[in-house]
């Protein structure tokens, strides 16, 4: 009997306990944090890490104790899907912001999937991410088919071009690339006055130039790579042309503008990580970024810190529709899919497969061998 | 397209190509050297060349900011990079190739392939120590230049840069040079008689094994020197920039016929015109009757190459200027 009383007594206090005490919730990042690209996967683990850091108040109000967990993918598909595996695990892991490749966002948000683990990408932009039509898995950046579409509006638009020569390097990447620039660009009426390969490894363009030369087009096209591009473009400058250049994200490095030398000039490209200048609402955010993690903000976090918050406030909404209780992990995922978010970026909206609906693609233009930003494209999802 | 585009066209394909073509005919010219002496094709040539290639860009990059005269600064990197890649060919032939001398001919021909692929990724494994993969070269002031007039002929036309004379010029020089040291010298005639039969030129007195090392030496110094000039003519290089014109290269010596001195410069050309003439061969679409050919885009210009290698070996086995070889008997 007097055991009997002992146990009712202490189940009772851990039944208060539990009443009383707040409930511990968290927001996991994958992505890669050692390895080539640990800058890039640390700038979204800092941005999640700032998002959560602003909501903790609103969450404590709700009797919610919200911390961040930052995992470690080394942009391997295996590391990334152990992590996904360890994520489901942990019951308190209400949704993830991730990852920064797509090799390893299809594999994790596979494993994530079953257990309605949302997922947030800031940076996934291959198809496949969201064409499997998984109810998990969602991203706020525009995808690898927005960008040729994206380069042909900036040609017609912006260059206001009428002839135009298409190069690609024959890899899959920068073919398939050039094919759906030019494809949109035949569709808004310019006329494509050649439209050919080169091999990926050559350097001597010699009888492109000749032709661009003799062809005169007003813009020239080149799906490839900056390792390439660089080359091809002082060729082309070198010759006293100076047409400009465009391209997709494969032009994204530093590397570019050396390869380039006195030809890093009129060369334009486009990359779904926003440039910080090209988003006047990211000033206060990276300053608050800045004294937080004592490095500047980029692009990818800036993304990372817009991903968390549509999680954090998908997770919010999901606590009100379920009465103000802490909400399931399933109830978080439908949260997000069919919630409408308002960050730095822009409004966030979801189709149905989790594709922004109204996405951004940025282009930067190279001009004597400095970066500025040349526009910004709108990707509207039907 | 009328009459004058045509022609600048053509003139412009007659360069470009010659250019090009002699690059290949220098980085042949290392192939055939080694192949005369020891019916071996040393497919590690392609990574000596770039090897080359990177020991100029280091040169340049280290005198970049000296007053010294732009042709000093070229002839330390030929020299440079001259003596890196002879030397490191000299070793190449020392560990991988003297050990399997008796073996049968595809054993050293596997071993060309494995050290080829070491010295690439050892190559990128020292550049990468820079912190760098792709290496943009500068270039001494006015190498760049656009060559207006020539003798008082008006070249504008023809998009000539100072660097290309400089190349024509440097591989005419060389072909001179080597053909006076195989034909004209003790040393020739001592890599001849290697060549010719290494048993009997041993009972001459010739040691074998010093004269393979010396012509693997000057083979070598010729890839290095056409590394240079491939870093001068492109700016930008990486550790496995070699490949591409490593394989045209071999297939220029095949094309004027292995072992031969003026067949590889030959080949070297008519590659670098085949090439250059297929990529243009589209603008051509626009004469009446020839529209056909605006199919022919410029991805189809190594294929064109690879082609006509295969139609002149079908024609003849051994090559432009290659003589059947003989049965030793």
């Amino acid at each position: 009997m007097k055991k009997t009383v002992l146990s009712l007594t202490v189940l009772t206090a851990l039944a208060l306990g539990s009443a009383n005490a707040a409930t511990v919730v968290k927001l996991a990042t994958i992505s890669p944090l050692s390895g080539s690209s640990s800058n890039l996967g640390l700038q979204i683990k800092n941005g999640a890490q700032l998002a959560v850091n602003e909501m903790k108040a609103e969450f404590a109000k709700a009797g919610m104790t919200l911390s961040l967990v930052a995992y470690d993918d080394q942009a391997d598909p295996a590391t990334g899907t152990a992590a996904a595996r360890r994520v489901v695990a942990d019951r308190s892991i209400l949704g993830v912001v991730g990852t920064l490749n797509s090799g390893v966002a299809i594999p994790a948000s596979a494993v994530l999937a079953p257990s309605h683990v949302t997922m947030v990408s800031p940076a996934n932009t291959n198809e496949k991410v969201t064409d499997r039509g998984l109810a998990n898995m969602n991203r706020v950046c525009a995808r690898d088919d927005a960008q040729g579409p994206a380069g042909a509006d900036f040609v017609v638009n912006t260059l206001k071009a009428k002839k135009v020569y298409v190069l690609n390097d024959k890899t899959p990447y920068g073919q398939g690339l050039a094919d759906q620039a030019e494809k949109a660009m035949k569709a808004k009426g310019l006329t494509v006055v050649q439209s050919e390969g080169v091999a990926a490894e050559d350097r001597d363009f010699t009888a492109m130039i000749t032709k661009i030369q003799t062809l005169r087009p007003d813009a020239i096209y080149f799906g490839g790579l900056y390792g390439q591009v660089g080359p091809f473009a002082k060729q082309l400058r070198d010759k006293g042309i100076q047409t400009p250049i465009i391209g997709g994200d494969g032009y994204d490095s530093d590397d570019l503008t050396k390869l380039a030398g006195t030809g890093a000039n009129n060369i334009y490209f486009t990359t779904v990580a926003p440039p910080l200048d090209a988003v006047p609402a990211a000033k206060a955010l990276s300053t608050s970024f800045q004294s937080a993690f004592k490095t500047d903000m980029q692009g990818f976090g800036l993304m990372g810190y817009d991903s968390a918050k549509v999680v954090l406030q998908g997770m919010l909404n999901a606590y009100k529709a379920a009465g103000n209780k802490v909400p399931t992990r399933t109830q978080v995922e439908s949260a997000v899919r069919t919630g409408t978010f308002n960050v730095v970026t822009g409004q966030v909206k979801f189709d149905k497969n989790g594709d922004r609906q109204t996405a951004k693609m940025y282009v930067i233009a190279v001009k004597n061998g400095a970066r500025s930003t040349a526009g910004t494209v709108n990707v509207v999802r039907q | 397209m009328d009459f004058q585009t045509f022609g600048t066209v053509l003139l412009q394909v007659l360069v470009g190509g010659l250019s090009l073509g002699v690059l290949y005919a220098i980085i042949a010219l290392g192939y055939t050297m080694v192949y005369g002496v020891l019916q071996l094709i040393n497919f590690a040539h392609s990574e000596v060349f770039i090897a080359g290639g990177i020991v100029g860009f280091l040169v340049f990059d280290a005198v970049k900011a000296s007053s010294m005269n732009g042709y000093l600064k070229l002839l330390l990197a030929c020299i440079a990079a001259m003596a890196v890649s002879g030397l490191l060919n000299v070793i190449i032939e020392r560990l991988a190739y003297r050990p399997l001398r008796g073996a049968q001919r595809l054993v050293p021909l596997i071993t060309a392939i494995g050290v080829s692929l070491i010295l690439q990724d050892l190559l990128r494994f020292l550049v990468g120590l820079r912190g760098q993969f792709d290496l943009s070269v500068p270039l001494p002031q006015g190498f760049g230049n656009p060559i207006s007039s020539l003798f008082g002929l008006d070249i504008s036309l023809l998009n000539l840069q100072v660097k290309d004379l400089i190349l024509i010029v440097v591989a005419v020089v060389m072909l001179i040079g080597l053909n006076l040291l195989v034909n004209r010298t003790q040393l020739g005639r001592a890599i001849r008689a290697v060549a010719h039969d290494r048993q009997t030129s041993g009972l001459m007195g010739i040691d074998a094994n010093r004269i393979i090392s010396l012509t693997f030496l000057i083979g070598g110094a010729l890839g290095g020197l056409g590394g240079v000039m491939f870093a001068m003519k492109y700016q930008a290089l990486n550790a496995y920039s070699g490949t591409l014109p490593g394989i045209k290269a071999f297939t220029a010596a095949v094309l004027g016929g292995i072992g031969s001195i003026p067949g590889a410069v030959l080949g070297g050309l008519v590659l670098g015109w085949l090439e250059t003439l297929l990529g243009v061969i589209s603008l051509f679409s626009s004469v009446p009757g020839l529209h056909w050919l605006g199919a022919i885009k410029a991805e189809y210009k190594d294929l064109g190459a690879f082609l006509a290698l295969i139609l002149i070996l079908f024609l003849k086995p051994a090559g432009l200027l290659g003589r059947s070889a003989a049965e030793k008997v």
